[in-house]
């Protein structure tokens, strides 16, 4: 008797806490509310201003009455201070912004059963770790991608095999040194080029993820970046700095983004881009939700929108990008083809180790260097310490 | 009856005009009160609001302000890597500020004492027409002059003086792979920016210094390095200190110029920004942003015993 009044008072209270959980997840979709502000990364939400031919706003304003604005950001940290401030409803956030919104409560439990194209999505997208913690999601899959080696063609006479340009002084085909001559990412998530760099090249040192280090392989990789401060003369974090720096600074080689290759190669610069032996970082993003939305219903249309409209396709043509909804590269709802997801890096997810957020309870191994010490010894590397 | 009727003429407006005039404190609070509360709501509580913050502390994972009173904020400000931006900043803002007296005095006192008529007008023009166009274009336009494949180095190649350029940039600290890339540049894009406001102090308090006692210097003989040197500098050394605290606090809170031209190695503002609008850490983002306060504190209370506002 007891214990059945006991089994049935935690039946209660879970049952409680789980309709309290489900309370802040939608259940249904009414009227859209008119309005729909995204904080995105640059390019990622087009309107045809930039080019007529990418526009994929447009029709969904149309069709839903939701008027987007967007605030682009620069670096997963603006993003993450941005949606803690707070008057948003929607962010585009790399997997090393995503966690920390989760574990800030800034972003809301998203109920797929609402998004009737959640189906199309890749299944290895799917269940992400970077937006589904204890099986719950809190996001949508929007687009992926490498963190190619962009390069330029004159001073690279065949296409480098090895992230070893941007990180050892050697001399390039051109006779010259890359001193001087090579850029890094101006974020500490850089710190895991470097790990993914050693994980190659100095096994040793058993680093089995770039983004749980423990104070040895950390040590390491802070070296080998002091290593590259010598060789760098400016880090960027801006793209269209990037873009200016590879015209008129001399820059030869750089972790970049498809975005910038393809900008530069349309301004007839001499550049190609590359994913050498070693692998590359990526990025994989996913849409979520700021727990306070005031327009969670146009939230939950954009949602519908990106998996199903022309953005998938069109976003990995203008990005250089891959769509997370593989049909989209071939069923001809945008201008992407099947050739193109290949060269932008489909086939090669494998190989890609996302951006997450180090923590300190990381799972390869006991105890791992956290996120905040990455910020701090970053700025610390970049000021030459 | 008939000063009973004058009033109720006169209505609300006479009896509030005949209270003003009954008590002139009422007056005045009416009058100060607006400024003063924009003062001091507005502008300093704004400002405490701030460095309020700076004595909380951040949950570094989930990027959270934990509101608890802390000084940890402030040891971090100690670490190395922090020091090194607030070493690096003031030694900017130092040289920068230096640079600009030095470049400014010649022109103020040109300025002030010999052009006349056209060339006066074409000298305030010159000094004030950069404040005229965006800030930002004109760092950016800097940014092209001083890249590696900008107009200067083109210029100094036409002129076979390359080599001079180089063997600059291959000096330690102050070089680099360009000058757009360098310590070097951050600071002449500094200089640049922030002369007019050396040059047109210096320029006012040059031309009150009066030219009787530069020619009375001359008569009892003095050489014109003493005479500038005992009359001219220190007659003039106020509208010289209230031109470096303008040079000296715009270096010092500056944070697109760095950002654009140079090492990417951070300053102040810089540091400022990025941890109260990138990475969200408000509190340290406060501890860094008292720093500049407390230096231009100091510096003021240095200017106030060297005497330069005695002047003012």
């Amino acid at each position: 008797m007891t214990r059945n009044f006991i089994t049935a008072v935690v039946t209660a209270i879970t049952a409680a806490s789980v309709a309290t959980g489900a309370v802040a997840q939608m259940t249904a979709i009414g009227e859209g509310e008119g309005a729909l502000s995204i904080v995105a990364w640059a390019g990622y939400i087009e309107r045809g201003e930039t080019d007529a031919a990418f526009d994929w706003v447009t029709k969904f304003e149309e069709a839903t009455g939701c008027m987007v604005s967007i605030q682009t950001a620069n670096t997963s940290d603006e993003m993450v201070a941005l949606m803690n401030e707070g008057g948003f409803d929607l962010v585009t956030a790399s997997g090393d912004a995503s966690l920390r919104m989760i574990a800030g409560k800034r972003v809301q439990p998203i109920n797929v059963d609402l998004v009737p194209s959640w189906g199309t999505v890749d299944d290895r997208l799917k269940d992400a770790p970077w937006h589904t913690v204890d099986g719950v999601h809190y996001g949508v899959p929007y687009m992926w991608g490498p963190n190619v080696l962009m390069y330029n063609t004159t001073a690279f006479a065949e296409a480098p095999t090895s992230w070893s340009v941007v990180f050892e002084e050697t001399t390039l085909s051109d006779g010259q040194t890359n001193a001087g001559r090579v850029q890094a990412y101006d974020g500490p998530i850089h710190i895991a080029d470097a790990a993914n760099y050693l994980m190659f090249h100095k096994p040793e040192l058993g680093i089995k993820d770039p983004y749980e280090l423990n104070a040895d392989q950390y040590a390491a990789a802070l070296d080998l970046l002091r290593q590259q401060r010598t060789l760098v003369s400016r880090y960027w974090h801006d793209a269209f700095i990037q873009i200016d720096d590879f015209k008129n600074e001399g820059v030869v080689a750089s972790g970049s983004w498809p975005f910038q290759v393809n900008l530069l190669k349309a301004d007839n610069v001499p550049v190609a881009s590359v994913i050498p032996q070693e692998g590359a970082t990526g990025w994989a993003d996913t849409t979520m939700l700021h727990a306070d939305s005031e327009h969670p219903n146009c939230a939950y249309k954009w949602f519908e929108h990106q998996l199903s409209s022309n953005l998938q396709s069109d976003l990995s043509v203008w990005f250089g990008a891959v769509p997370s909804v593989p049909a989209a590269c071939s069923d001809g709802r945008g201008m992407q083809t099947q050739e193109g997801c290949d060269a932008n890096g489909l086939a090669q997810f494998e190989e890609i180790k996302f951006w997450k957020t180090p923590v300190a309870q990381c799972e390869s191994q006991d105890q791992c260097v956290p996120y905040y010490r990455w910020v701090s010894d970053y700025i610390g590397v970049i000021g030459g310490r | 009856m008939s000063t009973a009727a004058h009033s109720a003429a006169g209505g609300p407006l006479a009896r509030l005009s005949d209270a003003l005039w009954r008590s002139p404190r009422l007056l005045l609070a009416i009058l100060l009160g607006p400024p003063l509360l924009w003062l001091g709501v507005i502008y300093l509580g704004s400002l405490f609001a701030l460095l309020l913050q700076s004595f909380f502390s951040i949950d570094h994972f989930t990027g959270m302000v934990v509101r608890e009173f802390t000084l940890r904020t402030y040891a971090e400000l100690f670490t190395p890597a922090n020091f090194d931006i607030i070493v690096r900043t003031v030694t900017m803002a130092a040289c920068v500020t230096l640079a600009s007296a030095i470049i400014g005095f010649p022109i103020a006192y040109y300025a002030a004492r010999y052009a006349r008529g056209r060339w006066r007008a074409a000298f305030y023009l010159g000094i004030m027409m950069p404040l005229w166009s965006s800030y930002l274009v004109k760092v950016y336009a800097w940014k092209l002059i001083l890249a590696k494949e900008g107009i200067l180095n083109w210029a100094l190649d036409g002129i076979h003086l390359q080599w001079v350029l180089d063997a600059y940039l291959s000096l330690p600290v102050v070089g680099g792979n360009s000058l757009s890339v360098s310590p070097t540049g951050t600071f002449i894009v500094f200089v640049y920016v922030w002369m007019p406001f050396m040059i047109l102090p210096m320029q006012a308090a040059l031309e009150r210094v009066p030219v009787s006692m530069l020619e009375a210097s001359g008569d009892l003989g003095a050489q014109p390095g003493q005479t500038f040197r005992h009359v001219l500098f220190p007659l003039a050394l106020p509208g010289v200190v209230a031109g470096s605290i303008f040079t000296f606090s715009l270096t010092l809170g500056d944070y697109i110029i760095p950002q654009i031209i140079g090492t990417s190695r951070l300053f102040i503002g810089q540091a400022v920004y990025q941890h109260q609008g990138v990475a969200g850490n408000i509190p340290l983002a406060a501890a860094f942003a008292v720093v500049p306060i407390l230096i231009m504190g100091l510096y003021l209370w240095g200017a106030k015993r060297m005497g330069a506002f005695n002047a003012l």
